[in-house]
């Protein structure tokens, strides 16, 4: 058994897991001990197994950090497309709370023909709750044609209420699209749905299979080179350092699904030879579609820090001939001098120090070799949202002893840190500030704490200096007065 | 190649490299299908002219970024101001990352808050469990003194009944009958975060004001009800600071600046400060009950007037001079305490700051957008100044508001040009200053894209602001606060002026 260190001696996981158990009553001790383990690595196997139950409801009253499904379309898959208007539909909270949030970064000129920052809501009241929607969403559907004449297209964003009032929505969507010839996209994400983000996923990924594959995808015209990104949010400009290094292999980007995306993009994508899928747990049910439907083969690709770059980048090259796989030798060669000097420069810095990571349904694995690469170490993580396969997909990236969370909750969070002491813990802005007021180190890594991209080599200089500037600000030698510490 | 170890570029300065701005266009070119440029730069024109005006403002339904939020977040903002007091706020769980999360990115600080998590089965079925499991698992985690129940939506629509759920609950979970778990209605679809504020101060008072049996006593004592304000952590203090000058005996309901502004120090604390059950309690028997916000206390003072008798009196953010000499003197006339010495000096150095600037200020034009109360506040202030209100908005102003306001103008030779707008957007007001403009915009975070589409520089001085640090650990109101808004205001005037003098470079001026 390897135990985690704590600033007071070791400790094992499995004691620290019983410790925040003996918290909870009965039965919903019972139920979180399904969420919680130590990876350990069963007889027979090369990786630790992660071991815990995923993607089931959240227990009520615990301070889940997840969210919901309006948020998993509207929030991830949808809003990032930029040339269509996304209605909130319902009351005014949930489009306010997520205005401009995401940091989706996108080209173009916004209230114009992009739309991404904005918040364009029906603004249920009293009224349209009883007598419902329809009409007010038909009506402002002309509306935005009218005030937002370059927009390619609208998609219909429901909040709780549509679903639970009878409101039909595709009908509206389909007697609109024939008025404006445009696509208009209903989308049943009502936060109510599923248990986490994640449900929302995949219906996003359902209504663009239904809404706008369906009846307008493009095949002609690719070249043998064409590759689409999926799952790439272009937090911070990520999809951006990642498209160049495809592209200086040689390769030819149709789409990028949905970081700064235009719904041409999507309509051309089944013309692709490869789709290389970035977000697995957001976007696999639509490469899934497109492999049985179009043909399109997928892979998966990891583009945090070095070793995982160079290993995707000849992983996708194999995919195609000689002239690709030299390319990919030639930009990894060309990089390798700036991620030698970067590790020269932070490493140093930060080798050997401590992190505890809970993130969305992707990078509390994905990122974890960019750690290593810094020479840092991951005690401990978990997901949001996550499905059994995330976390089978987790076990190669785990080392023995790793502290497992599934759908952790504040109180969980708050102990295992306050009890293991990390050097640095990447999570939401929810836990940002009561994990600082720790005395611990934090980056956001949903947001990239409004720095990035991260993706990519370019990235990944902004990565290491990023964790280097939150491990080794002077301000975390002062949190104790003087005249207390030396008590 | 741009990037680089020992000069790191962020996005901020990675993509206008040349590589990355070839990358936008071929990308644009051969992939977007985009609108050709000169057509997006001619409707770009179009949207700021009297045409588009006239089509915007004729729009029926569309709402297009809107100033307010939705009631839960005030009730949950309102909760926080209670001694150990948990929001549990009844429906689904996305709602409450919503609210945490939106506070945390205004006050940089934590927000704690619980869900019931209702999913598509207690749509059905309604969310009693959820809410009997949900006392279970807060109560046990987090040892809270008060439970405050508010709803999304989601338990709006499907009609659970909150009342005799909370007392099933706590039967079933063998609470005492005693334990205290207030609750108000916040459907989303009714009013905004102010009336959500409104009625969770009005249900957590209540509730135990109703356990207390005979008249009320009522003693020397004064309430005092902030509303919801982004700027609360200081002004809380900066109005109790007064109070305490006077020698007047107050209780803040409703107070979050603690839990908001807690210290590092290696302990998170969940839990800080707030207005205690015996205070609430003891609050019955106060002289008066005071607020500083009218659009956040209309049902909470009316509850008072009816409940205690009580005096009571709202008041509209009390900014700048003339705004705290009335606080000042209400309160004066109320408790029969002086205003002292101390506090005219205050008052004193205020004034003496803007005669020192008012020739800054006197005739700019300024907009303001925000909540009724900030508002009205913001704009009186702008009238002590001289400067001249252009247009006032509030998304989730009402047609009592738009009076008000409009007889606070007419009262000033400064207001006489002003434009009053209730139940408008921020896209209204983007055409509003694109064609009648104004030289500052007086408002939240959200005024951000105005100021990037028309040039017109935004001052933040009111909930949200995301994208400025600590501004809220400052006051506003009071004498203080007038001073720290003087400051705000002058220092956006004198950074244009100086913009605007760098280029031609003939009126270099050190000192101003």
């Amino acid at each position: 058994m390897t135990p985690l260190d704590t600033p007071g001696g070791s400790v094992s996981g499995e004691d620290l897991i019983a410790e925040v158990l003996s918290a909870y009553p009965d039965k919903f001790a019972k139920r979180r001990s399904k969420h919680l383990a130590v990876a350990r690595t069963p007889e027979g196997e090369e990786s630790p197994s992660c071991g815990v139950k995923s993607n089931v409801k959240s227990i009520p009253g615990v301070m889940t950090i997840r969210g919901c499904a309006y948020a998993g379309s509207k929030g991830v898959v949808w809003g990032p497309i930029k040339d269509m208007v996304h209605i909130s539909h319902g009351p005014v909270g949930c489009g306010h709370y997520s205005w401009s949030q995401r940091r989706n970064y996108y080209t173009g000129t916004t209230g114009v023909d992009r739309f991404v920052t904005m918040q364009i809501t029906s603004d249920f009241q009293e009224r349209d709750i009883v007598f419902g929607g329809d009409k007010k969403l038909g009506i402002m559907i002309d509306e935005i044609e009218s005030l937002f004449p370059l927009n390619k297209g609208v998609t219909i964003q429901s909040e709780c209420p549509i679903g639970l009032i009878g409101d039909d929505i595709e009908g509206v969507a389909k007697k609109k699209a024939k008025d404006i010839g445009k696509t208009i996209v209903p989308v049943r994400c009502e936060g109510f749905r599923g248990v986490s983000q994640s449900l929302g996923h995949h219906i996003a990924n359902d209504t663009i299979r239904d809404w706008v594959l369906k009846d307008n995808a493009n095949t002609e015209g690719g070249t043998d080179y064409d590759v689409n990104v999926i799952g790439d949010y272009n937090i911070g400009g990520d999809a951006w350092a990642s498209r160049r290094l495809l592209e200086e292999m040689g390769l030819r980007v149709v789409a990028v699904w949905s970081g700064d995306c235009t719904l041409s993009e999507i309509e051309h994508a089944p013309k692709a030879k490869l789709n290389l899928i970035h977000c697995y747990r957001s976007m696999n049910y639509i490469c899934r579609h497109m492999e049985e439907t179009y043909g399109v083969p997928w892979m998966e690709f990891n583009f945090f820090g070095p070793t995982q770059i160079a290993k995707s980048l000849r992983a996708i090259a194999a995919q195609f001939d000689e002239t690709i796989q030299k390319k990919a030798e030639e930009v990894i060669a060309k990089y390798e001098p700036m991620m030698d000097a970067v590790l020269a420069k932070y490493k140093p810095r930060l080798e050997g120090k401590k992190v505890m990571l809970y993130v969305g349904g992707l990078r509390p694995r994905h990122v974890a070799t960019a750690y290593d690469d810094l020479g840092m170490e991951i005690i401990a993580t978990g997901y949001e949202f996550a499905h059994g396969d995330d976390y089978k997909r987790t076990s190669p990236y785990v080392k023995e002893g790793t502290l497992i969370y599934d759908d952790v909750t504040g109180y969980e969070l708050d102990h295992f840190i306050q009890k293991l002491r990390p050097d640095l813990v990447g999570s939401g802005i929810k836990e940002k500030y009561a994990i600082q007021k720790m005395g611990v180190p934090f980056r956001q890594m949903h947001s990239w704490d409004y720095s990035g991209p991260y993706h990519g080599y370019d990235g990944f200089v902004v990565f290491a200096r990023d964790m280097d500037m939150a491990v080794n600000s002077p301000v975390w030698g002062l949190t104790k007065a003087p005249w207390k510490a030396a008590s | 190649m741009p990037q680089n170890a020992d000069r790191v570029l962020d996005h901020a300065t990675l993509f206008r490299e040349p590589e990355y701005e070839a990358m936008f266009e071929a990308k644009r070119d051969a992939f977007e299908c985009p609108h050709p440029s000169d057509k997006v730069q001619e409707i770009a024109d179009w949207t700021k002219g009297w045409d588009y005006r006239e089509k915007n403002f004729s729009r029926e339904v569309l709402t297009i970024n809107p100033a307010k939020a939705c009631q839960p977040l005030g009730a949950v903002f309102a909760a926080a101001g209670f001694d150990q007091c948990l929001s549990m706020v009844h429906g689904s769980q996305g709602c409450v990352a919503y609210y945490r999360s939106h506070l945390a990115r205004h006050f940089k600080e934590p927000s704690a808050a619980v869900s019931t998590s209702m999913t598509e089965d207690a749509a059905v079925f309604g969310g009693l469990q959820n809410l009997v499991d949900g006392l279970a698992n807060a109560s046990a985690l987090y040892d809270p003194k008060i439970i405050a129940v508010s709803t999304t939506c989601m338990a709006e629509v499907i009609g659970d009944d909150l009342n005799s759920f909370i007392i099933q609950a706590k039967e079933k979970n063998d609470f005492s009958k005693e334990f205290p778990v207030p609750f108000a209605h916040t459907p989303a679809f009714v009013g905004s975060h102010v009336n959500g504020y409104d009625v969770m101060v009005k249900s957590i008072v209540s509730y135990f004001w109703d356990k207390e049996e005979g008249d009320p006593t009522p003693g020397e004592a004064i309430n005092i009800v902030p509303g919801f304000d982004g700027y609360a952590v200081a002004n809380n203090r900066e109005i109790k600071r007064m109070m305490d000058l006077m020698g007047v005996e107050m209780t803040m309901i409703s107070d979050v600046s603690e839990v908001f502004d807690t210290p590092t120090d290696g302990t998170y604390r969940m839990y800080a400060g707030g207005t205690t059950i015996d205070e609430i309690k003891a609050a019955r028997n106060a002289k008066a009950t005071l607020s500083l916000q009218h659009w956040c206390s209309e049902k909470t003072l009316e509850m008072v007037k009816e409940d205690t008798g009580q005096t009571t009196q709202s008041f509209h953010y009390p900014m700048g001079v003339t705004a705290t000499d009335a606080f000042l003197m209400a309160v004066s006339e109320i408790t029969g305490k002086p205003i002292p010495e101390s506090l005219e000096v205050e008052r004193g150095r205020l004034v003496d700051a803007m005669t020192d600037s008012q020739a800054w200020l006197h005739g700019r034009k300024m907009a303001v957008f925000g909540d009724p109360d900030f508002v009205y506040g913001m704009t009186a202030f702008l009238l002590d100044l001289g400067v001249e209100p252009v247009h006032c908005l509030a998304t989730n102003g009402n047609p009592a508001w738009e009076e008000k306001m409009k007889a606070l103008l007419a009262d000033s030779p400064f207001g006489k040009d002003a434009q009053v707008w209730s139940r408008k957007d921020l896209w209204h007001l983007r055409s509003l200053l694109a064609t009648e403009p104004a030289e500052f915009v007086i408002g939240s975070s959200h005024g951000k894209f105005l100021q990037q589409d028309l040039g017109i520089p935004l001052i933040r001085l009111t909930f949200p602001i995301f994208d400025r640090h600590h501004h809220h650990r400052f006051p506003t109101m009071g004498y203080q606060g007038g001073l720290r808004v003087l400051v705000t205001l002058l220092d956006a005037v004198l950074d244009k002026v100086d913009r605007d003098t760098e280029q031609p470079g003939i009126s270099y001026d050190l000192t101003r």
